[in-house]
């Protein structure tokens, strides 16, 4: 086993930021951690780390445990958010520091650190760049070399809290599949810390998602996405329309629209229900067909990069609907702000309403 | 907004450049140079021409006199004494306040000005009163031989006390400002506190250090009041550069005393260089993320 965390609580005052987390990570594996701002996560990772110290738990790395560990013997490698490389030192020195500063019996020869340092730096593409000072550089080149850093101590795990998003957009992709790519290449167990879905979908082997504390949900990013645990997940996950109605008979009513209720849901008549649809998962049609009848108004259309946004207002509907269609779909269907369209629900998710948003 | 537009840059506007009207530029710099010629040029120049009033053998024997040089003995002594301790209590001050949340933080950042806030007379007053050979203490410390008020010792307690905010003032702020990323990074990476510490904080504040330090030196070396009340006025043994220059000057031996004054203007105008010089650096540094 990589990481064992068992019973994780952490207390600040006025909040519980971990409340009782368990969770075992296999060696090799790279893990996401994924929730919104302020749900812990961040402080689950300082703590595996030791930079912080939890309440209560026991934390097992590789085999050891390393609960009341001081940092320095924990072995952990760990990427800050904003990078963190120390300003006076250059990118070689920064990638030695960690070899520097053990132990004089423990420390490798001059010429070994060297070789150490200059193989990860070929690792991570930044061999070109050894004298120069982090000010010097990109902010994707800094978490490189931060990366590097964390990994030349030969860490038992790595922890990446939030790694890429001081980035910007296209670096912020590239340097994503680049990590993943590494991460197949080199094959320590890895977590990261992030509050970007799709990160996590693209990058993890699996995803843990947490909120106000608390695991809600883990699995591969197929079985997270397609199969949410719950109406957070499910929102947290993409874009989504929600609509709220109540379980009657077996069936949600949506505006003058009619849903199947989710088994476990049909008994419980009156039950007032959360209905969720991602916008890509509705069917636009400028002809009304059967199971077809739900006419709307656009509102308005947007460009978003390969999909053509619609914004549409349906009779019986609180909040105008969001869908999203294949750019040739649109123009094969010559949609113009005013025109009418048929709107299809093809996937519905329907959770009861605990669930606070 | 569909159809993929050309994309527009701005409009070219005339960048036109906002500054005040010229006649309130010339009257405010006019204003600044006239401060400066009536409150620094010209009692700068004073000094000078009264110290060579009576020509240049003289000066130089004033300032050879055995007192004098008795007086700039103990002064360099205190300030050698002085800034180092402020240095280290500075540095220790303004770690514990921006690396750590305690109780109290908030107060104890407070409490750093006091010494600039009491009228340094008072700060020389709290020493006697505290040190002093009639108070338990002192009295006690009389019997061991040790002499506090009116000796050496006095005088660099109350120099320390007075120039404490110098180094912690011009480390906090710095400090606060780069966090705490690195150290915690250097942790992970496995240093101990003292390697993190010599190869990551200091190097990272070492010209704001040295700042604290040229300023508290400027104000160790001219500092009266406090030492005033501590030192007793003992010509040759408890009197330093300030305190020498009012005795001369009380005894009406202007000459001498404005010789001795020019002692002081000449290790002020070295410190502001120094400072200048620093302050340069300090900004090509910091502005260097």
């Amino acid at each position: 086993m990589g990481i064992e965390l068992q019973n994780i609580t952490k207390k600040f005052t006025g909040y519980t930021a971990l409340d009782n987390i368990s969770l075992n990570i296999a060696s090799g594996e790279l893990i996401a951690l994924l929730g919104p701002s302020g749900c812990g996560k961040t402080t689950l990772l300082r703590i595996i780390a030791g930079l912080e110290t939890a309440d209560s738990g026991k934390i097992i790395l590789e085999g050891k445990d390393t609960t009341n560990l001081p940092p320095r013997e924990k072995n952990v490698g760990f990427v800050f958010q904003h990078y963190a490389l120390f300003r006076r030192l250059n990118v070689y020195e920064n990638v030695a520091f960690g070899l520097k500063v053990l132990p004089r019996s423990k420390r490798p020869s001059k010429s070994e650190i060297k070789d150490r340092v200059e193989h990860l730096l070929k690792l991570v593409q930044m061999d070109w760049a050894l004298k120069r000072y982090p000010s010097q550089l990109s902010g994707g080149q800094r978490q490189r070399v931060a990366l590097a850093r964390a990994l030349a101590v030969n860490p038992r795990v790595l922890l990446l809290d939030e790694p890429f998003s001081a980035l910007d957009a296209k670096v912020r992709q590239e340097l994503r599949r680049w990590l993943r790519k590494l991460h197949d290449e080199i094959h320590v167990t890895s977590i990261f810390v992030t509050h970007d879905q799709e990160e996590a979908l693209e990058l993890a082997d699996r995803i843990v998602v947490i909120n106000k504390g608390n695991i809600e949900q883990l699995g591969t990013p197929q079985e997270v996405y397609d199969h949410p645990a719950n109406a957070f997940v499910y929102n947290f996950l993409g874009n989504v329309n929600v609509f709220h109605g109540r379980v009657h008979e077996g069936m949600v009513t949506l505006g003058g629209h009619t849903v199947d209720a989710p088994d476990e849901l049909k008994s419980t008549a009156g039950t007032t229900s959360q209905t969720f649809v991602r916008p890509h998962e509705i069917g636009i049609s400028k002809i009304k067909s059967e199971g077809n009848d739900l006419a709307g108004t656009v509102r308005e259309i947007r460009l978003l990069g390969g999909q053509i946004g619609l914004n549409i207002d349906c009779e019986g509907f609180e909040q105008p609907i969001d869908a999203e269609i294949p750019r040739e779909l649109y123009l094969n269907l010559q949609i113009k702000k005013g025109d009418t369209v048929f709107v299809t629900f093809n996937k519905v998710k329907v959770f009861t309403d605990d669930y606070a948003i | 907004m569909l159809k993929p537009e050309p994309l527009q840059s701005n409009p070219p506007v005339a960048r036109k450049k906002i500054s005040d009207p010229v006649p309130v530029q010339i009257l405010l710099i006019g204003l600044t140079l006239l401060f400066f010629i009536g409150f620094v040029f010209l009692p700068l120049g004073l000094v000078f021409s009264q110290a060579f009033q009576k020509g240049w053998e003289f000066y130089l024997e004033a300032i050879k006199e055995p007192y004098t040089i008795e007086a700039v003995k103990l002064t360099l002594t205190t300030v050698a004494i002085v800034v180092p301790l402020n240095a280290f209590f500075g540095v220790s001050a303004a770690w514990a306040i921006t690396k750590f949340s305690f109780p109290g933080k908030a107060a104890l950042k407070t409490l750093l000005d006091l010494p600039f806030a009491v009228s340094p007379v008072i700060a020389g007053l709290i020493f006697v009163l505290l040190l002093g050979s009639r108070t338990p203490f002192g009295s006690w410390l009389g019997e061991q031989g040790i002499k506090i008020i009116f000796s050496t010792p006095g005088i660099v307690i109350a120099t320390l006390f007075v120039t404490f905010p110098f180094v912690a003032r011009e480390l906090i702020p710095l400090m606060e400002a780069q966090g705490r990323d690195e150290e915690e990074a250097a942790l992970t990476l496995g240093a101990r506190g003292w390697q993190i510490f010599g190869k990551i904080t200091l190097p990272n504040i070492r010209w704001g250090l040295l700042y604290g330090m040229i300023l508290c030196s400027a104000r160790a070396i001219g500092e009266f009041g406090a030492v005033s009340v501590v030192s007793g006025h003992i010509r040759g043994q408890t009197n330093t550069i300030p305190l020498h220059v009012e005795i001369l000057y009380s005894e009406y031996n202007f000459t001498a005393s404005f010789a001795v004054a020019s002692l002081l203007v000449f290790l002020a105008l070295t410190t502001v260089i120094v400072k200048a010089v620093m302050e340069n650096r300090f900004q090509k540094n910091s502005s260097q993320h």
